[in-house]
C-alpha cells in the first residue's frame, strides 16, 4: 500500500470530517461568498498556525504518555520577555526573539528534567511550571501588555512573504521538521518505544530519560515560538494571550487519532485535527455564531470526532 | 450439563473455530488444551458471551441457551476466571466480591453487612483470608482465590479458569487444586484450561484437545498417555521435545566473577561468579526469588551501583548499560514479555528493529527496505506467524510473541543469549521449536544463558547447571550428573547469612 493511500486510509474519518465542513461551508449560503476566498484562507491558516506549532510538541509529549499543561502560559511569558527586552531594554529586535524562544526552551529543558528524573507526573509538573510561567508573565510586565509597533518585529506574527503570511511558513517549516524528526530518526522511534512501554526500552537499551528531556524541550521551543508569533501579531507582549492555548493543542492532537495512553500517534493525523479546530472557529465566526455558543459547539465537535475514531479503531480490533 | 455444538466462529481473515463440539458434565473437571491459538480461548469467550458465535448451539440441562453478552452468561451460571485478574486493587476483598451489589443500609452501603458476608464464604474454602484486607495486600495465588469466591457467590454451576496456575508458587497451586475438587464434589462443572501437563493428571478428570480451531478429540485423562496428548495437540508425533546436542569442556569464553548488586536492604545478588564455555547453554536453576534475573540485569547493565567484573576471551568489558553490553556482544531477553519486552501496540516490525535501528535509519533517511528485511529475516530464523509484518504484536499469540522478542535481540548478532524464561506461557509446539533454534544457535558458536523455573527444560538443554539461593550460588552440576533431586537440594540450602536477611 502506498504511504499516501495508507495516509487516507488511518485518517478517514477525519478527513471526512474536515471535507464535510468545507463543503458545509461553501455551501451555506451566509458563508458562501467569504469562506473560499484567498484572504479568508490564509486567515484560517494564520490562526491555525501556533495550535500547529503547540501540536507538534503536543503529539510526541502525548506519544510518550505523558501531557504538557505548560505551553499556554509560556505563550504569554515568552511574549512579554521578548517584548520588554525590545521596548524597556533597547535591544535589537532579534535579540528580543531570541529570547523569547529560548525562555520557552528553558521552561522545556526544566520540564523535561524533573520528569526524567523524578517519578512525578508530567500532569503534576507541567501544572507547576504553568503557574510558574504565567506568574513570571504577570511579574514582569506588571498585567500592562507591552506595545512594540517596530516592523522587524511585527515581521513573525503579522507579516508576509511574499502573498504568504509569515506564520504560516513558519507553521509548514516546524511541521516538516517535526514530521522528520519523528519519523526518520532514531529519537522518533525511541519515543515510541518509550511511550509504548516504559520498562521495555530500558531492557532496549534506550536511555528513557534523555528521550524525555529531548520531547518535553521539544514542546517548550514550540511554545517559545508560538510566543514569539503571537506577540509579534497582536504588537505586543501580554500576559493574557495563549490562555487555554495547551488546550486547543491537546484537542487538535486528539482529534488527530493519537492516543492518550501513548506509544501510537501520529502527525499527519495532528495536522487535520489543527485543520478542523481552525476551521471550527472560522466556520462559526463567518456565521455569525455567538463567541459563548462557540464553545459548545467546539466541545461537542471534538467529543463527535474522537467518539467516531473511537468506533473504527474497535471495529478494526474485532 | 452444558453442550456446545458445532460452534463456528470466524474474525476478518481467520477462521478461529470450526465445528467445534465440547461437553461438560456437572461436578467434572474438563481441561481444554491446545497451542497457542488452537481456540480455546475463542470458545471460552463464546461461552461467557463476549463473542457471539456464527453457528451452532449452546445447550444447558438439554435445553438450547442464547448467550450474547456477558450477562447472560452470568444469568446461566457462567463464570469465567480470565488470566489476567480483573480485582479493583485498592478495594477491599468484600468490596471487590459485591462489587456492583453491595447490600444498601439506611445510611448507603452496609459496609458491617458485606464484611460479614463475604467471611462467611471465604470461610467455607478455609482460606484464612480476611474479607477486610485490601486486594494489594494479598498474594496472586489469595487474589485468584477471591475470584473464585466471588465468582461461586453469583450461584455460578459452570467455572472457567483460564491458566490460573501461571504465576503461583507449587503450594498455592495444590491449595487451589484443593478447592476445585471442593467444588466439583458440589456438582460445580470446571473447565481448565492450562499449559502444564502435568496438573492434567492431578486434578482434570477428561481432556478436550482442540488444534487450529477444530475439535481434535476428548479423551479420559487417567487413560491417556501423556505423549499421545502432546501429539494430539500439535498433529505431529513428538519423537524428540528437548533437541540438545550437549558440548563439554569447550574453552571458556565468558566469565564473571563477584557480580553484587550493591543494594544495602533488599539485597538479591551477593558475591556470584560464574563462567561460560564456547557453544554452552548454561542453566541457571533456584526457586523464584533466587536472584537468578537480577544477576543477569547487573551484567546486562542494567542495574546501577552493581558491582564485579565481566570478561568475555580474556578481555575484561566495562558495562554501564544495556548499550554497551550489546556492543559487547551480549543480548538479554527478559523475563516477562508483557512488562519488560513488548511494545504492544507497535507492529512487529518495529519490535523487530527496536535495537537495530541504526541499520537503516540515518540521517534522517529511513531504508524502508532494509527494515522489512531484517524483520522478515527474524520471521524466517525464529519461524514466526504472522499476518505482517505491520501486525500490532499484541495480536499474536504468546508463542509466537516469544519469537518476535527472542528475534529481535538475536538481530544484534550477540555472542553471549541470555534467556528469562524463555518458554514460559508459551505451547508445546513453539516451545520444541525454541529448544531447536536454541540448539541451532550454539552449533554455530552462540553461547547461551537460561534461566528457567521449569526443571525438565534445565535438565533437559543444560550442559551445565548452576543453581541460586538467596542470592548466592550454591552449586555447579553438569548434564551428566544433573536430577530434579540435585537441584533441588541446592536450591533450598541455607546460605550463610543468607542475602535476603
Amino acid at each position: 500500500m502506498s504511504k499516501v493511500k495508507r495516509y487516507f486510509k488511518d485518517n478517514l474519518g477525519i478527513i471526512v470530517a474536515l471535507a464535510v465542513m468545507i463543503v458545509f461551508l461553501y455551501v451555506f449560503p451566509r458563508t458562501h461568498s467569504t469562506f473560499l476566498t484567498q484572504t479568508n484562507i490564509f486567515n484560517v491558516l494564520r490562526q491555525s498556525s501556533t495550535n500547529l506549532m503547540l501540536a507538534c510538541g503536543m503529539t510526541m509529549v502525548i506519544i510518550l504518555g505523558g501531557i504538557d499543561l505548560s505551553v499556554g502560559s509560556i505563550i504569554a511569558m515568552s511574549g512579554v520577555l521578548g517584548a520588554a527586552a525590545v521596548v524597556w531594554h533597547g535591544m535589537p529586535e532579534i535579540v528580543g526573539i531570541l529570547i523569547a524562544i529560548v525562555s520557552g526552551v528553558v521552561f522545556g529543558l526544566l520540564n523535561g528534567f524533573i520528569i526524567a528524573k523524578t517519578e512525578i507526573p508530567p500532569f503534576i509538573v507541567t501544572l507547576a511550571s504553568m503557574n510558574v510561567a504565567k506568574g513570571i508573565a504577570y511579574v514582569y510586565s506588571g498585567g500592562k501588555p507591552i506595545r512594540c509597533m517596530t516592523d522587524p518585529w511585527k515581521f513573525l506574527g503579522a507579516g508576509y512573504v511574499g502573498p504568504v503570511p509569515t506564520p504560516v511558513v513558519t507553521m509548514l517549516i516546524v511541521f516538516v521538521v517535526s514530521v522528520l524528526f519523528l519519523n526518520r530518526t532514531r529519537i522518533g522511534r525511541h519515543i515510541y518505544a518509550v511511550g509504548g512501554n516504559n520498562t521495555a526500552a530500558k531492557f532496549s537499551g534506550i536511555s528513557t530519560a534523555k528521550v524525555k528531556f529531548i520531547v518535553y524541550s521539544y514542546s517548550g521551543l514550540m511554545a517559545g515560538l508560538a510566543g514569539i508569533t503571537i506577540a509579534s501579531r497582536l504588537y505586543s507582549g501580554t500576559c493574557t494571550s495563549g490562555d487555554g492555548a495547551e488546550m486547543d493543542a491537546i484537542a487538535a492532537v486528539v482529534v488527530g487519532g493519537t492516543s492518550m495512553s501513548g506509544g501510537s500517534g501520529k502527525l499527519g493525523g495532528t495536522l487535520i485535527g489543527v485543520l478542523i479546530i481552525g476551521i471550527l472557529n472560522n466556520g462559526l465566526n463567518l456565521m455569525g455564531v455567538n463567541s459563548d455558543w462557540q464553545y459548545i459547539v467546539k466541545g461537542l465537535v471534538i467529543l463527535l470526532a474522537v467518539y467516531t475514531d473511537f468506533l473504527r479503531s474497535r471495529k478494526k480490533a474485532a | 450439563m452444558l453442550e456446545m455444538k458445532n460452534i463456528c466462529k470466524s474474525f476478518p481473515g481467520v477462521k478461529a473455530l470450526q465445528h467445534v463440539d465440547f461437553q461438560l458434565k456437572a461436578g467434572e473437571i474438563h481441561a481444554l488444551l491446545g497451542e497457542n491459538g488452537a481456540g480455546k480461548s475463542t470458545l471460552i469467550k463464546v461461552l461467557g458471551g463476549i463473542y457471539i458465535a456464527e453457528e451452532g448451539e449452546i445447550l444447558i440441562d438439554g435445553k438450547p441457551v442464547k448467550i450474547n453478552n456477558v450477562n447472560a452468561a452470568r444469568d446461566n451460571g457462567i463464570s469465567i476466571i480470565h488470566q489476567e485478574l480483573v480485582l479493583v486493587p485498592h478495594m477491599t476483598v468484600a468490596e471487590n466480591i459485591f462489587l456492583g451489589r453491595e447490600p444498601m443500609g439506611k445510611f448507603g452501603v452496609d459496609m458491617r453487612q458485606m464484611s460479614n458476608d463475604a467471611q462467611k464464604m471465604l470461610d467455607r474454602f478455609g482460606l484464612g483470608i480476611q474479607s477486610t484486607s485490601l486486594i494489594a495486600d494479598l498474594s496472586i495465588a489469595q487474589q485468584q482465590m477471591v475470584e473464585i469466591v466471588k465468582a461461586i457467590s453469583f450461584n455460578c454451576r459452570i467455572l472457567v479458569m483460564d491458566e490460573p496456575t501461571s504465576s503461583i508458587s507449587d503450594r498455592e497451586v495444590e491449595q487451589l487444586f484443593e478447592i476445585m475438587r471442593g467444588l466439583a464434589a458440589q456438582g460445580v462443572g470446571i473447565v481448565y484450561i492450562s499449559h502444564k501437563m502435568s496438573e492434567l493428571d492431578e486434578v482434570c478428570d477428561r481432556v478436550t484437545v482442540l488444534r487450529d480451531g477444530t475439535y481434535v478429540g476428548t479423551r479420559v485423562v487417567r487413560e491417556t498417555p501423556r505423549d499421545e496428548l502432546i501429539a494430539l495437540m500439535v498433529g505431529r508425533s513428538l519423537d524428540q521435545y528437548y533437541t540438545r546436542d550437549h558440548v563439554k569442556n569447550t574453552p571458556v569464553f565468558f566469565k564473571a566473577e563477584h557480580i553484587d548488586d550493591g543494594k544495602k536492604s533488599h539485597k538479591r545478588v551477593n558475591d556470584v561468579s560464574f563462567e561460560v564455555r564456547e557453544g554452552e547453554i548454561v542453566g541457571f536453576a533456584g526457586l523464584v526469588g533466587a536472584g537468578r534475573s537480577e544477576t543477569m540485569h547487573c551484567v546486562f547493565g542494567l542495574t546501577r551501583g552493581s558491582k564485579g567484573t565481566v570478561s568475555m576471551g580474556g578481555q575484561t568489558l566495562t558495562i554501564k548499560s544495556p548499550v554497551d553490553a550489546m556492543k559487547y556482544g551480549i543480548s538479554l531477553v527478559p523475563e516477562n514479555r508483557k512488562v519488560e519486552g513488548l511494545y504492544h501496540v507497535q507492529s512487529v516490525a518495529f519490535n523487530s528493529t527496536i535495537e537495530v535501528l541504526h541499520e537503516f535509519i540515518n540521517a534522517l533517511r529511513v531504508n524502508d527496505k532494509r527494515e522489512h528485511e531484517i524483520t522478515q529475516e527474524f520471521i524466517d530464523k525464529m519461524n514466526t506467524k504472522t499476518p505482517s509484518h505491520e501486525q500490532a504484536v499484541t495480536n499474536l499469540s504468546g508463542g509466537n510473541q516469544q519469537k518476535v522478542m527472542i528475534g529481535r535481540w538475536l538481530a544484534t548478532k550477540p555472542k553471549l543469549l541470555i534467556l528469562d524464561e524463555p518458554t514460559r506461557g508459551v505451547d508445546v509446539g513453539a516451545k520444541a521449536e525454541i529448544y531447536e533454534i536454541m540448539n541451532e544457535l550454539t552449533k554455530q558458536g552462540m553461547s547461551i544463558i537460561m534461566i528457567s523455573s521449569e526443571l525438565p527444560e534445565i535438565i533437559n538443554m543444560a550442559d551445565r547447571v548452576y543453581v541460586m539461593s538467596e542470592g548466592t550460588i550454591t552449586g555447579c552440576i553438569d548434564y551428566e550428573n544433573v536430577s530434579q533431586e540435585a537441584i533441588m537440594k541446592l536450591a533450598t540450602l541455607e546460605t550463610a547469612g543468607g542475602a535476603n536477611k
